[in-house]
């Protein structure tokens, strides 16, 4: 199961724009904006439970007064 | 009055602290993150450092330590709590204190003297200063910029939950200048910058922090 943490739209993103800075001087100027976020790839027992990764989520990997979180479920 | 100063892994200013609360008058206990028990102190604090070296996010892991859940408990039922810098992350992860801190706007690592326009004199934490002076002490952090929803400024704001607001220039971009909020009832206080650090002449650019340290020993003894 995989987990993206990413900082919600309306939090700004230091990081992500030195990113932007460093392409621009690469020659890409064709980039207009990079946000930077968070992967966590997690591995269990059994099925995977939506309900209990979410809670994992929302409680420790990421924190909802700034991220939105993004849950990846195996589709197989 | 015994204040307990926790240490976690990855703590560096728990012994400035326990120094301040001595310098103050008060008996600094030491506590451990991975006790259950907080030894029946009156107030703790809550120290600077890069508790789990800021994984996760800075103050995440900490939050959750085994210790805090008793912090929580005791908090919600008026315990006095203060977040210095690292402490402050902790209690933002914790849902003590409104709002979270993230990577400074500039990415630069900010280290300098700081004035502090003190907004809250009311609190278990800042009833030694008077509204509206103004201190300076250290201001230390990469990952201090304060950050809210804009409702959720606007509320902190009516409701003066800001207890402290940066004052001749914000040093990593926080929102509104702010430096240090408060919990609705004034009984935890979380700042950025590190009054333990500015008390004494010999260390520190003033002894303008002792403040914090007499105001909870005030409350303590009131209450």
């Amino acid at each position: 199961m995989v987990v993206d943490v990413v900082l919600k739209p309306e939090i700004s993103d230091p990081q992500g724009q030195a990113v932007l800075g460093a392409l621009g001087r690469l020659g890409h100027p064709g980039v207009r904006s990079v946000r930077q976020g968070k992967h966590f790839v997690l591995e269990v027992d059994g099925d995977p439970d939506e309900t209990e990764l979410r809670q994992i989520a929302e409680t420790l990997l990421a924190n909802p007064v700034i991220e939105d979180v993004e849950l990846h479920l195996p589709t197989d | 009055m015994r204040i307990g100063v926790i240490t976690f892994p990855g703590s560096l200013d728990d012994v400035d602290a326990a120094r301040a609360v001595r310098l103050a008058g008060g008996e600094p206990v030491v506590l451990w993150h991975a006790d259950h028990d907080l030894a029946g102190v009156d107030a703790v604090v809550l120290p600077g450092g890069f508790s789990y070296g800021d994984y996760l996010r800075a103050g995440a892991i900490a939050a959750r330590a085994p210790l805090m859940r008793e912090v929580v408990d005791r908090a919600h039922a008026g315990l006095p709590v203060l977040g210095i810098c690292n402490g402050f992350q902790v209690l933002c992860e914790a849902g003590l204190l409104p709002g979270a801190l993230t990577r400074n706007g500039h990415l630069h690592f900010r280290n300098r003297d700081q004035a502090l326009l003190v907004e809250r004199a009311d609190t278990a934490w800042t009833s030694s200063y008077a509204e509206g002076q103004t201190i300076v002490v250290p201001v230390k952090n990469g990952e201090g910029r304060y950050v809210a929803a804009p409702a959720e400024l606007d509320r902190l704001e009516a409701e003066g939950r800001v207890v402290v607001r940066y004052a001749g220039g914000n040093p990593n971009g926080s929102a509104r200048d702010i430096a240090g909020v408060c919990s609705a009832d004034g009984r935890v206080v979380g700042l950025m910058p590190h009054p333990e650090h500015a008390v004494e002449d010999l260390t520190g650019p003033s002894t303008d922090g002792l403040g914090f340290f007499t105001s909870v020993l005030q409350q303590v003894v009131a209450g």
